[in-house]
């Protein structure tokens, strides 16, 4: 169970950004920028040999005291970060994988909207709908 | 039966301490009796149903109400097997209960309306208790009631107007959509792009958000592109909300584009792509329909579409009494087991899977390569159960497809053995005219064939010689031009200008094996089937540089845009 999801475009903006509202949520936002660091780090390190072999789910970004952030981009530089509670040992990496295959399959619906313009914040209430499932259900 | 009924009452009172349902299921004056009480305690159970309901995927709130009645109500269900397996007694006080959901959801004039509706319904069913009618006419029955409660489930009497249910397509409003498809896309059977429908959908003056919130309801494959049914259902709760009513937030069944189905589930039978569309368009109009339920890929089988399509055709006429019938059945369905509301996810993953490469092969090049252009990658999804199956299909669909091609035109004569695989290039083509062509060119290859045998008859010394040759070549030429005509249009889709020119050559080539047959005889008549056929030759030679380069403009503009993606970073394959 997710504590913070975020989408991020391929410009770096963020297209959507949701966390458990009880610990302060500009802290997850700070995480999440940071996060971008490591993603960008990550991704320009494979780059040039292994041309097609770079694997969309990025793992364990970095932990903290608190919390785990993972990582995953897409083909098209969007990034998911999925910030995850360190308490919870429970969660394995195929459920990690899972949950930002998930996030990537509703966020393919989103884009088939022709009313959705690339770059728009999402608002998609199915996207909603699916990050809510994957959030901590704390509140 | 009636011992049965007066059964029930007494049963049910004994239970009805625990739960308002008995008293609902009397059907009879109880209920109008009770029906004033009913709304309060209804509030309360409610919630506990509520909570107890659990998640139905995609129907509204008032299905899991309806549901868990039915575990909840396996006492009662003694009694029932006769009838259909307990659907009837939960599910109409399951229905009034869900009164309030429908009160929430909707507006109250609507909900007056259906409390006015309510007395007069339960007193029609008692009677209708015999097992046999049990089927058909509590089925509508029970829809009845259910769908007096909820607003989206308004099933219609014989005599009730449609117009009640904001959320079904009464017969006009489904011919003005009918229209304003052909308006946008004259083939029934195909799909309207996203580009396309959202500028028409624009025009609406919806708020975009809300278009979109539409889109995300009705696209339901989501390929990014409209089916019929899908139109439709957009169309409509486009309307609907321009006339006031707030927006679903999950699809309502009676919009989903598979509603009209017979609840038959079986195992989505064939890849409905555009080829066998084309090919079968050139049969009744009816056809369409098929077709369109076809496409539907709502795991409609061959029988199940056209009983689809026979209910549609019934449909058009005075009453929607035939699709009311299979749809109470799917309804049943639903209700008596659990199975059905999966199955839609299942059909819905189905279809989804299925029609994504669906839409990349319905659309023409500049529409896929938008789709790779286009930040979400096209990524697993279409690869996870379409690549095979849709290979599969399409094997099986092409199969079909020229079978049922060939039966339907005259028998590919002897001399054109290359012809049926040219057929089955062009059925790739989305263009009609391409099978219309082919369609064209197949008649005339076996008048051909036809016209030389009768040349070679002729040859041996009728008068009719120089008739029947300038008539063959007059075919001959015919036939060269109609290639070119539709290959002039296809220039744009430029993928499928190579298959032109293979097309053509093969004409081309048969025509000049068979001028060649009868050389020695006359002379004259051959020096003019050559000349014609070098004529045909040099204009598709021409036609032919002409596509080369617009192929080598194709590859170039592939390999810059292949560039640019390689720029950023290289692109990796899952």
């Amino acid at each position: 169970m997710a504590v913070c999801i975020a989408v991020i475009a391929k410009e770096n903006c963020p297209l959507y950004i949701r966390s458990v509202p009880t610990q302060g949520e500009l802290k997850f936002h700070y995480t999440v920028h940071t996060s971008l660091d490591v993603v960008e780090e990550k991704i320009s390190g494979v780059g040039k040999a292994l041309a097609d072999q770079r694997e969309l789910y990025l793992g364990l970004l970095y932990p903290t005291e608190d919390y785990k952030v993972y990582g995953y981009v897409t083909n098209s530089k969007v990034k998911f970060v999925i910030v995850v509670d360190s308490s919870n040992t429970s969660l394995r990496d195929n459920e990690i994988r899972s949950m930002f295959r998930k996030l990537h399959n509703s966020f393919t619906d989103v884009m088939c909207n022709p009313f959705y313009n690339p770059g728009d914040p999402i608002q998609s209430k199915a996207f909603d709908s699916i990050v809510s499932t994957m959030m901590v259900q704390a509140c | 039966m009636a011992a049965v009924q007066a059964g029930l009452p007494v049963r049910l009172e004994s239970i009805a301490g625990e739960l308002p349902l008995p008293v609902f299921v009397g059907i009879t004056n109880e209920l109008e009796m009770r029906y004033p009480n009913q709304p309060l305690t209804n509030e309360s159970q409610s919630h506990i149903l509520g909570s107890v309901a659990g998640s139905a995927p995609r129907p509204p709130a008032d299905r899991p109400v309806l549901r868990h009645p039915d575990t909840s109500m396996d006492k009662l269900e003694a009694w029932s097997p006769p009838q259909s397996p307990g659907i009837s007694p939960p599910r109409s006080p399951s229905a009034y209960r869900s009164y309030p959901y429908g009160a929430q959801r909707n507006g109250t004039d609507t909900l007056l309306v259906h409390d006015a509706k309510v007395p007069g319904r339960p007193s029609v069913p008692q009677e209708n208790s015999s097992p046999s009618h049990y089927s058909v006419k509590l089925q509508p029955e029970q829809p009845v009631i259910t769908r007096v409660a909820s607003v989206e489930r308004l099933v219609e009497r014989l005599e009730v107007d449609y117009s009640d249910d904001p959320w079904r397509i009464t017969e006009e409003q489904r011919e003005y959509y009918t229209n304003q498809f052909r308006s946008l896309q004259p083939d029934l059977s195909a799909l309207i792009m996203g580009t396309v429908a959202k500028n028409f959908f624009t025009k609406s003056k919806l708020p975009i958000p809300e278009l979109s919130h539409i889109w995300e309801l009705s696209d339901v494959d989501k390929d990014g592109a409209l089916t019929f049914p899908e139109f439709c259902t957009a169309f409509h709760l486009i309307v609907a909300r321009k006339n006031g009513y707030p927006l679903p937030e999950t699809l309502p069944a009676t919009l989903r584009p598979g509603f009209v189905e017979a609840g038959v589930v079986t195992a989505p039978p064939s890849e409905a792509t555009l080829p066998l569309i084309v090919f079968d368009e050139n049969m009744m109009p009816g056809a369409n329909q098929l077709k369109m339920g076809s496409v539907d890929l709502q795991g409609t089988s061959r029988p199940g579409v056209t009983a689809k399509q026979e209910a549609r055709d019934e449909s058009r006429k005075p009453e929607f009494s035939p699709k009311r019938i299979p749809e109470p059945h799917e309804k049943t369905i639903q209700h008596v087991s659990t199975l059905k509301p999966d199955s839609p996810q299942e059909l819905d993953a189905n279809m989804k899977s299925r029609t994504r490469p669906r839409s990349y092969s319905s659309t023409s090049i500049d529409d896929a390569m938008k789709k790779v252009e286009e930040p979400p990658t096209p990524p697993p999804r279409p690869q996870k159960t379409h690549s095979r199956a849709s290979s599969l299909d399409l094997n099986k669909l092409f199969q079909q497809s020229g079978q049922g091609a060939k039966s339907g035109w005259l028998p590919p004569p002897p001399a054109l053995p290359p012809r049926p695989p040219a057929t089955q290039i062009f059925s790739f083509l989305p263009g009609s005219e391409k099978s219309s062509q082919k369609a064209v060119q197949q008649p005339n290859f076996a008048d051909f064939s036809k016209f030389r045998e009768e040349q070679e008859s002729s040859l041996r010394g009728l008068s009719t010689e120089d008739l029947t040759p300038p008539k063959s070549e007059s075919t001959v030429v015919h036939q060269g031009h109609a290639p070119q005509k539709p290959v002039r249009r296809k220039l744009h889709p430029e993928s499928q200008s190579a298959t032109p020119p293979s097309a053509t050559p093969y004409s081309a080539a048969t025509l000049t094996k068979s001028t060649q047959r009868p050389p020695p005889k006359q002379k004259r008549e051959i020096q003019m089937a050559i000349r014609k056929n070098r004529e045909t030759n040099a204009v598709l030679t021409r036609l032919n540089s002409e596509l080369q380069q617009q192929l080598k403009v194709v590859h170039r503009e592939r390999v810059t845009l292949e560039s640019q993606l390689e720029l950023p970073r290289p692109v990796t394959s899952t």
